[in-house]
């Protein structure tokens, strides 16, 4: 494919033109991805996530201009809601990117979540992929604004930095499972705002109580819109990741992120080919009648069903 | 997969008002298209560079300032420098009628001037993309 050579060599419409096949058409995205995947695994995957209006457009672009003046190069996935209703969706985390729009060390994307619910978009880990090949040195993907249980992004990022603000409820929320588990770093923004010493400190203690933990993970203030101590932030990012990469964390953590998204494949296309053989044969119909007169079981008819395709 | 159709919508120029920009940002959204909406007081050069990164497939920009006989051609100009003259590119605002042949002749797709319903903005881009 003439696309994934031009992409190789840098350049940055074929890399745009590849992330919509990703997107876009099932078929040729497989074709892409077995074409690219070794190219893949030199990028350090960064993760941006917490609830809507917490600042991470703002964090994301501090953090590109911080890593910009050490000549890495960035590509960023910026994921926004689609509408359920319509398939449309506006797409409006760039508004804070604009800095960075003519620099060649950066390539900016946003995606639509098109249905896919845990926070990114179906083909987020895929475009994933294709900057990494594109040969950035860092991807941040920004989450789509999360609220309790949006955790997808510990499957495709190597460091997740969880993004709170204050004022979004009392110590009782921070020590809730779901999306408070999965930051290696926790971010206060808007740290400027009344309460955000006491949101750092519930997060901390929060974090204190959990003994089972490999790397406690720290907490940072941050006030994004001022830029201020971004560079902390980015130091503790550095700092996971070198612990990761020593104690073999990383490695363990991408290989466990690798066989999630292949049993994520099987199961897709598992999915597919018995939905098609038993709608093929009138079966899946045939059986919801008889469950409608109560004539047998759901697990009994899908034993059934999946005996006569497997 | 159906693809949908993707649209940047952008503000060039020095001109604050960007309620007619949103609104039609919100109307493609309701039409099912993705909107990557990029905020006011864009330059050209930045309009190009992010409807090559998104891959889009139209670019609609508002234009209150006056500025559209500068700003409009600068665009087409820097697409066909990328070699991405394919994207259709539509503008909107205030733009005199004496202005609108010119700007149709160089390139831009179509004009839509203060009081266009929305819905014809939609159905030209759904006609008018391939």
């Amino acid at each position: 494919m003439e696309l994934i050579e031009r992409m190789l060599n840098g350049d940055k419409r074929a890399c745009a033109r590849l992330i919509s096949i990703v997107e876009n058409n099932a078929k040729e995205s497989e074709e892409v991805i077995r074409k690219i995947y070794k190219h893949t695994g030199n990028a350090h995957i960064i993760g941006i996530t917490g609830p809507p209006g917490a600042g991470k457009s703002t964090l994301t672009d501090k953090l590109v201009k911080l890593l910009r003046k050490q000549d890495k190069t960035v590509g960023i996935i910026a994921v926004d809601p689609t509408s359920p209703y319509t398939g449309g969706a506006i797409l409006g985390d760039r508004i804070r990117m604009n800095d960075h729009a003519l620099d060649p060390g950066v390539f900016i994307r946003s995606m639509g979540t098109r249905g896919y619910l845990g926070g990114l978009a179906k083909a987020t880990r895929n475009a994933m992929k294709i900057l990494d090949a594109f040969g950035c040195d860092y991807i941040i993907i920004e989450t789509v604004g999360v609220g309790q249980s949006e955790v997808d992004i510990v499957k495709a990022a190597d460091t997740v930095v969880m993004v709170m603000v204050p004022g979004l409820g009392d110590d009782i929320q921070s020590i809730k499972a779901g999306i408070m588990e999965i930051g290696d770093i926790f971010a206060v923004n808007k740290s400027d705002l009344f309460g955000a010493q006491r949101t750092a400190t519930e997060i901390n203690m929060m974090l204190d109580l959990d003994q089972n933990m490999g790397r406690r993970p720290p907490v940072v203030m941050v006030t994004a819109s001022k830029n201020e101590n971004i560079d902390k932030l980015y130091h503790e990012i550095e700092k996971q990741y070198s612990y990761m990469k020593v104690e073999g964390i990383l490695e363990e953590r991408r290989k466990l992120n690798l066989k999630r998204e292949l049993v994520e494949l099987v199961e897709e296309e598992l999915r597919k080919v018995v939905l098609r053989e038993s709608d093929n044969n009138g079966e899946i119909e045939n059986a919801s009648n008889k469950l409608l007169n109560k004539e047998t079981d759901p697990f009994t008819e899908r034993d059934l069903l999946l005996k006569k395709i497997i | 997969m159906s693809k949908p159709i993707r649209v940047l919508v952008a503000k060039p120029g020095l001109d604050g008002h960007d309620r007619g920009a949103k609104m039609i940002a919100r109307a493609l959204r309701d039409a099912g298209m993705e909107v990557i909406y990029t905020g006011l007081r864009q330059t050209p050069e930045q309009i190009v560079a992010a409807a090559i990164q998104e891959d889009v497939d139209v670019i609609g920009m508002s234009i209150l300032s006056g500025a559209h006989n500068h700003l409009f051609p600068k665009i087409i100009k820097l697409l066909k420098e990328q070699n991405a003259e394919d994207i259709l590119v539509i503008g909107g605002g205030v733009i005199p009628e004496d202005d609108i042949p010119a700007l149709l002749e160089g390139g831009i797709a179509a004009i839509f001037t203060p009081g266009t319903p929305t819905t014809d903005t939609v159905k030209f881009i759904k006609e008018n993309v391939k």
